[in-house]
């Protein structure tokens, strides 16, 4: 029973880190609001933003729900065209190498020049939003199933054909499991990709989500339930990617402990 | 014996990129290895060893000539050959029996049977491993196995399905001196107790001479058989023969064949 500072010294700072430097960032935003006595309308401390938060949580319920919502059905049609395309571009290298910077080509237009073209074919609302984030989503799912698949060591296929296997077993066999890793490495920047996606749509043509709600706050000069609404986009999104990176950990183990693809 | 192998007056081009210049990489190429035989091809880097072997499974057709097995003109993958590289390529999401037993999720019949009849082929990988000193490997991962254990475990996938014809391509090239006599040890044991057919091409002259029966030396690009030389010295062959003035008379002989190659 030696150890006196038991309490403070089995501390994990590790683990304690990012709760302690989020809540620094917080006192230190609150106390420069006091100190150099910053008005409301120019940046709310975040006390105010709670209490923003307290009086409009139906309404940020309600719109973070609907913006989760486009964000998640885009991010799905992402996943099935993304993966569908992918292993159409990866199945074969003379499609690969004839695809590929076409793909390039059509990820390198901004995304947010394409929101209009959406609004003008399916009106305001939340169909464009899904769109979006579909759009802006699904490239990087495409390219990383795409690679996983067109990068199979010549050598075991050689192994594989010269047993007389068809190209479907190779990609059954090898292709599909190699490429898994890429695929929900994607995941976790398509998830993010397709929460900006929808986000960006609402603010452009939606009546409803979070990006409308800031965009209606902004209008009535409400800098608290702006921010409010900054704060509601974070939580969202941070829980988004760390799902996709727990599913990641949890699928493809194997990637990490064997140092593949690094 | 039969002819087992036979490579008759073939030719390949590999019809490069745009703009790039096609690669004639062998031309007259014979080469006809009995059945159960052991050859050895050597030659200088880049003279067609890694094409002759697609030749011989059908991987790549030739442009000119013929290639036939067992008596029949190949005009596609094999489907019998069993490979084994110098780099091992394992799946690092399969553990080392799972490895192994690949070819028999291809090959018939035992594709058809190895999903009822899982724990027959878990022993029969277990055998295998265990004949090339692996013993209890079967359920690490291969990440987890040294360069030379790796390379064991290639050797077994390559011949867990009973192949009659195995090809080596330089297959302990990245090994240390002492592994490698290890695996010609063990190449030569496998051969001797299974009789496949076997083709084996390295840039190890002591290699070529202490494993196989006639050791054939390939001239630089465009590739073809410019000496085939019989290795008199009996087999199996224990490892000490190659401090032998015969032994080592042979490596030498071929050298000078090597040298001439390369021009
Ligand atoms: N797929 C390919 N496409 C074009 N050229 C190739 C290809 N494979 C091999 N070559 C060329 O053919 C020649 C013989 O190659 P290879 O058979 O691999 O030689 P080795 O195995 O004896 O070193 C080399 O010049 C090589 O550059
Ligand atoms: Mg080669």
């Amino acid at each position: 029973m030696q150890t006196k500072s038991a309490g403070f010294a089995n501390i994990d700072w590790v683990r304690a880190s990012p709760w302690l430097c989020t809540i620094g960032l917080f006192a230190i935003w609150e106390a420069s609001v006091w100190v150099f006595s910053i008005p409301y309308y120019i940046l709310p401390a975040p006390t105010q933003i709670g209490y923003a938060m307290y009086e409009f949580a139906g309404a940020l319920w309600f719109n973070s729900i609907q913006t989760l919502w486009t964000t998640l059905l885009g991010f799905a049609m992402a996943i099935v065209f993304g993966l569908l395309l992918g292993l159409f571009i990866g199945w074969d290298k003379r499609i690969y190498a004839g695809l590929y910077p076409l793909m390039i080509g059509f990820n390198s237009i901004p995304k947010i020049a394409v929101v209009p073209i959406l609004v003008l074919w399916f009106g305001a609302g939340w169909l464009p939003a899904v769109l979006t984030a579909f759009l802006i989503s699904f490239f990087p799912i495409v390219v990383n199933v795409a690679t996983g698949l067109a990068t199979i060591e010549p050598e075991m296929e050689d192994v594989l054909r010269a047993l007389g296997a068809k190209k479907l077993d190779v990609m059954v066999k090898v292709g599909i499991p190699r490429s898994l890793p890429y695929f929900f490495g994607a995941l976790k920047v398509a998830i993010t990709l397709a929460f900006i996606g929808s986000v960006l749509s609402e603010t452009i043509a939606a009546n409803s989500g979070i990006g409308h709600m800031m965009l209606t706050a902004q209008a009535n000069f409400e800098v608290p339930l702006v921010f409010a609404c900054l704060i509601a986009l974070a939580v969202e999104g941070i829980g988004m990617y760390a799902i996709m990176a727990g599913l990641e950990q949890r699928m493809t183990g194997w990637a990490h402990r064997s140092g593949f693809n690094r | 014996m039969e002819t087992f192998v036979d490579i008759s007056d073939v030719a390949l081009r590999y019809t490069g990129r745009a703009g790039s210049q096609d690669t004639l990489a062998v031309e007259h190429l014979n080469l006809k290895v009995h059945r159960g035989d052991f050859v050895a091809v050597v030659g200088p880097s880049g003279c067609g060893k890694s094409t002759l072997m697609k030749l011989a499974t059908g991987l790549h057709f030739p442009s000119a000539g013929v290639v036939r097995l067992d008596g029949k003109v190949v005009n596609g993958p094999v489907s019998i050959a069993g490979m084994a590289f110098q780099n091992p390529v394992m799946l690092p999401w399969r553990s080392t029996r799972d490895n192994v037993l690949l070819p028999m999720e291809v090959v018939d019949p035992h594709r058809r049977q190895i999903r009822t009849n899982r724990t027959k082929y878990k022993q029969q990988a277990d055998e295998i491993l265990a004949s090339v000193g692996l013993v209890g490997a079967g359920d690490q991962y291969p990440w987890q196995l040294s360069g030379g254990m790796q390379q064991r475990a290639s050797l077994c996938r390559a011949l867990i399905h009973d192949p009659e014809l195995l090809l080596l391509d330089e297959p302990f090239a990245a090994l240390d001196a002492f592994t490698r006599e290890e695996l010609w040890c063990v190449i030569r044991d496998l051969h001797q107790e299974k009789q496949f057919t076997c083709i084996l091409v390295t840039h190890d002259l002591r290699e070529a001479v202490f494993l196989a029966d006639t050791v054939h030396v390939m001239s630089a690009r465009p590739g073809q058989i410019i000496v085939s030389r019989t290795i008199p010295i009996p087999r199996p062959r224990p490892i000490e023969i190659t401090y032998e003035t015969e032994f080592a008379e042979l490596t030498h002989e071929l050298r000078g064949h090597i040298a001439e190659a390369r021009g």
